[in-house]
């Protein structure tokens, strides 16, 4: 079977085995995976800037946050739903991040300095939340819950299967919209960009533009998932969801997957959530109630994947699985 | 609003911006020599500030002599982590680095959450309620005590370096680390004394610090952050710039809280950093980057 | 008119003068080779000319036009292709998608790109070795990658800095004989270059640089021959 065979292959088994997910699993379950995809999503978003066009962002949170608030608000205050919401969430955290990327990349900021830039703007736009008395400020803003039973797609009211398949529906699209524009003229700049910028520019890559492209897609991707996850929770708090802490977590699955690659960010997300999550569950179950155990988890698999295996885990996989360089 | 007021406030906030500027001047030694971005400093200073709650409560030990022997525990850890974890980083590409240090403050932000809880902590020493009068400007005892501190672990910091060998040594090895190489200095094992020399500032700022606010795990981020917008202010690789900024961030954040918001201080930092950063990254003494 | 005119270009680094009242031509299909001791100014014009830099003074005319103070990406979209002196692959993409790269600028569509790619990778005999990650080849493999790459985009000038060093002697015919015959195809190349025997088997015309300054122009036998030029640079008893 050749290469482009087998993957295939996989991928169809897998869409199917996700697809058909909420007929085997109890509510629970099907939470965790929600979560699963859910990092898969925003890991896939961060990574069209980071693996792709090479800008390290540590501020992500940043365009969760405003997407949220954008979508919520609008709901809440306004009988806007989601579906028309999302429009201006996107179009608000594509201003930010193209503000953001326009500073920086006018005045030649980049590496280290880029990630502290994109740190500054989370937490400023965080404190700043906290005062916005119109959203709520560090009191929170709330969406009403209409209760598990109703089933209202237009205005994404409902149970756990429903918000199951959005989420399913949402990654399976970044993953589609990520393949394709790893293989366009798009995707050959980017790694160009990424590889070596000034050689990228003798070949006629305007990298200015091209990278501020890439911050575009990536703020507006991750902003529909800061819209999920208004209508999943219910509610918002800028302590919670522009926290650095939401940013770091975000970037994990991507760099335990492997950074650049397209199956990398949702394997490390299936990790990360799946083992954070039995370890919870485990230390539950000892009777201890100790905050911040995920968290050390967390940070520890980091550590050991930047040191060990600083490409991620997916593409010696990939070699064994026999799917290539793992791209 | 009264002068007195206001002179009362840039004061307390310049002698809290002294100890500011010494744990940034941790910072700035480290990533001038270094040139690793210390994501960890921040925690490195809750967990000082922790050792000299315990000290206190303990012992009965008072911050000021505390520091003395967090400082050099610090040192040694110091200097162990740079050895052990982060030298064979230097070679790595930049984001690599960031991202090793990002998950040693995770780790430690949240194993102090798991030790301690969430719940804040503090020292209470006998000054600390004392203040010097001049006039109708007042001087805390216990600020001034910790700026005294800070100025005499910055001057011997600056003393180090200017005079001695090793300091010299370590200054070569930052202008130009292959120059460095060639003349036979052992490159790493002063990387590995620089990061516990940046240790053992940030411990004597920790233990200074607990003089003047309470601790808690949640605080390691902002001090981080902090850290970064001082040094990028006063300028990456300048020692009195560490200082410097130090003290500016300390007076304008206590100059925030006083005529805007209390809880909007950071936010002033942060504007100030993305300021500094867009106009002039090399900051106020530094070099181009 | 000449395809690319520097007139009087001057530049200075913090007070160091690095390229001082420099003018030469460089006909349509010609071979110029740009020579002179380290340090006199040669990468300096050719990153001027590559958009590196903007002179302080001075002009550069290409087909007529001004380029000076043009971004790369800009010079590059003009006609004007360049390697580095210290070769930059893009080393975690494969040989073929490096010159995909190069290939886009002409052709936009990814499928075209790629053939011009394939045909590209062939006249420069590393069609072989498409797949392999450009981190896998060896420097002259990745001297041709690199001469490759600018060919792709299309270029009526190349720019070629120091593409012989490091390269034995026979490796070095084989480019000379690459160049040689992508001139012949019309390509005007100009060359920085150290190694005089690429210099002479190559180059039609010789500008050699000292000090920032042109101090001599002319065939190669009769620059070899110039006192100044044996002087500054060549040595008594060179023989080339």
């Amino acid at each position: 079977m050749s290469r482009e065979a087998r993957a295939g292959a996989l991928l169809a088994a897998l869409a199917a085995a996700l697809a058909a997910l909420p007929l085997a699993a109890n509510s629970y379950l099907l939470s965790v995976a929600t979560l699963v995809l859910y990092f898969a999503y925003t890991g896939q978003a961060w990574n069209v800037m980071m693996g792709f066009a090479g800008q390290l962002s540590l501020g992500h949170s940043l365009y969760v946050g405003l997407g949220a608030y954008a979508a919520a608000a609008l709901f809440t205050k306004f009988g806007v739903g989601p579906w028309a919401g999302m429009w201006l969430a996107m179009a608000l955290c594509v201003a930010a991040g193209v503000a953001i990327g326009l500073l920086a990349f006018r005045f030649g900021i980049s590496g280290v300095y880029f990630a502290l830039l994109t740190i500054a703007f989370a937490e400023f736009t965080r404190i700043g939340f906290d005062h916005i008395a119109w959203l709520g400020g560090p009191g929170g803003l709330f969406l009403k819950v209409e209760g598990r039973k109703t089933f209202d797609l237009a205005n994404l009211r409902g149970g756990q299967t429903m918000f199951y398949y959005v989420m399913l529906a949402l990654a399976a699209g970044a993953f589609a919209l990520c393949a394709g524009l790893l293989k366009s003229r798009a995707g050959y700049y980017w790694r160009a960009i990424r590889e070596d910028e000034e050689a990228a520019r003798a070949l006629g890559i305007n990298t200015f533009r091209w990278k501020l492209l890439a911050v575009a897609i990536s703020a507006a991707m991750t902003s529909l998932a800061g819209v999920f996850f208004a209508f999943y929770y219910n509610n918002l708090f800028p302590e919670q969801i522009f926290h650095i802490s939401q940013s770091i977590e975000i970037i994990l699955g991507p760099i335990v997957g492997g950074i650049g690659t397209l199956f990398g960010p949702i394997l490390g997300a299936a990790m990360l959530t799946t083992l954070a999550d039995a370890l919870n569950n485990l230390v539950a179950a000892m009777g201890w109630d100790i905050p911040g155990v995920k968290q050390v988890f967390y940070g520890v698999i980091l550590l050991l994947v930047v040191v060990f295996v600083p490409n991620g885990i997916w593409p010696p996989l990939a070699k064994r699985l026999g799917l290539g360089r793992g791209d | 609003m009264s002068t007195s007021l206001i002179a009362n406030v840039v004061i307390a906030g310049v002698l809290t911006g002294l100890v500011y500027g010494l744990m940034a001047l941790g910072l700035s030694v480290i990533f001038g020599v270094v040139r690793v971005v210390n994501f960890a400093h921040g925690e490195m200073m809750t967990i000082a500030m922790y050792a000299a709650v315990l000290l206190f409560g303990a012992f009965r030990l008072d911050p000021l002599l505390a520091a003395l022997p967090v400082a050099a525990l610090f040192f040694a850890l110091g200097y162990a982590l740079q050895a052990g974890l982060i030298n064979p980083f230097i070679t790595r590409p930049e984001h690599s680095q960031f991202i090793l240090l990002v998950a040693v403050a995770t780790i430690l932000t949240n194993l102090l959450l798991m030790v301690f809880g969430p719940d804040a902590r503090n020292v209470q020493t006998d000054y600390m309620l004392d203040s010097w009068a001049l006039g109708q400007v007042l001087f805390d005892k216990a600020r001034v005590y910790a700026a005294l501190a800070a100025l005499a672990t910055a001057a011997g910091l600056f003393a180090f370096f200017r005079y001695s060998r090793t300091g010299t040594a370590i200054r070569a090895c930052a202008d130009n680390h292959l120059g460095a190489l060639i003349v036979g200095l052992n490159v790493k094992h002063l990387y590995a004394l620089t990061f516990g020399l940046g240790a053992a500032c940030v411990a004597v700022a920790g233990c200074m610090m607990t003089l003047l606010v309470e601790v808690a795990p949640s605080v390691g981020p902002s001090y981080t952050l902090l850290g970064f917008v001082i040094v990028i202010v006063g300028g990456l690789g300048s020692m009195p710039g560490a200082l410097l900024g130090g003290v500016l961030i300390g007076v304008s954040e206590a100059l925030a809280g006083l005529f805007i918001d209390p809880s909007a201080k950071s936010m002033f930092s942060f504007g100030l950093l993305i300021l500094v950063l867009l106009l002039r990254p090399q900051g106020l003494l530094g070099r181009r980057p | 008119m000449a395809l690319l005119e520097v007139r009087a270009l001057s530049k200075s680094f913090r007070g160091l003068r690095a390229v001082s009242g420099a003018s030469f031509d460089v006909p349509e299909g010609g071979l110029v080779a740009l020579i002179g001791p380290n340090g006199a100014g040669k990468t300096t014009i050719f990153n001027m000319a590559a958009g590196v830099y903007a002179p302080d003074e001075g002009e550069i005319e290409f087909a007529g036009r001004r380029i000076d103070g043009l971004r790369p990406h800009q010079i590059c979209a003009a006609g004007i292709g360049r390697t580095f002196q210290i070769v930059k692959p893009f080393a975690g993409l494969s040989v073929l998608d490096n010159v995909i790269v190069g290939a886009l600028q002409r052709e936009p569509r990814v499928p075209r790109a790629r053939a011009l790619a394939l045909g590209i990778l062939g006249k420069l005999e590393l069609a072989a070795k498409q797949d392999l990650p450009a981190s896998s080849l060896t420097l002259p493999d990745r001297k041709r990658l690199e001469v490759a790459r600018a060919l792709a985009t299309g270029p009526r000038l190349l720019l070629l800095d120091e593409v012989m060093a490091g390269l034995r002697p026979t490796e070095c015919d084989q480019m000379v004989g690459v160049f040689r015959e992508l001139n012949r195809g019309g390509l005007t190349i100009v060359l920085i270059e150290h190694v005089m025997r690429a210099v002479m088997a190559l180059a039609r015309q010789v500008v050699v640089l000292h000090h920032g300054e042109v101090i001599a122009r002319g065939t190669p036998a009769e620059v070899v021959r110039d006192p100044a030029v044996l002087e500054c640079y060549l040595g008594e008893d060179t023989e080339v």
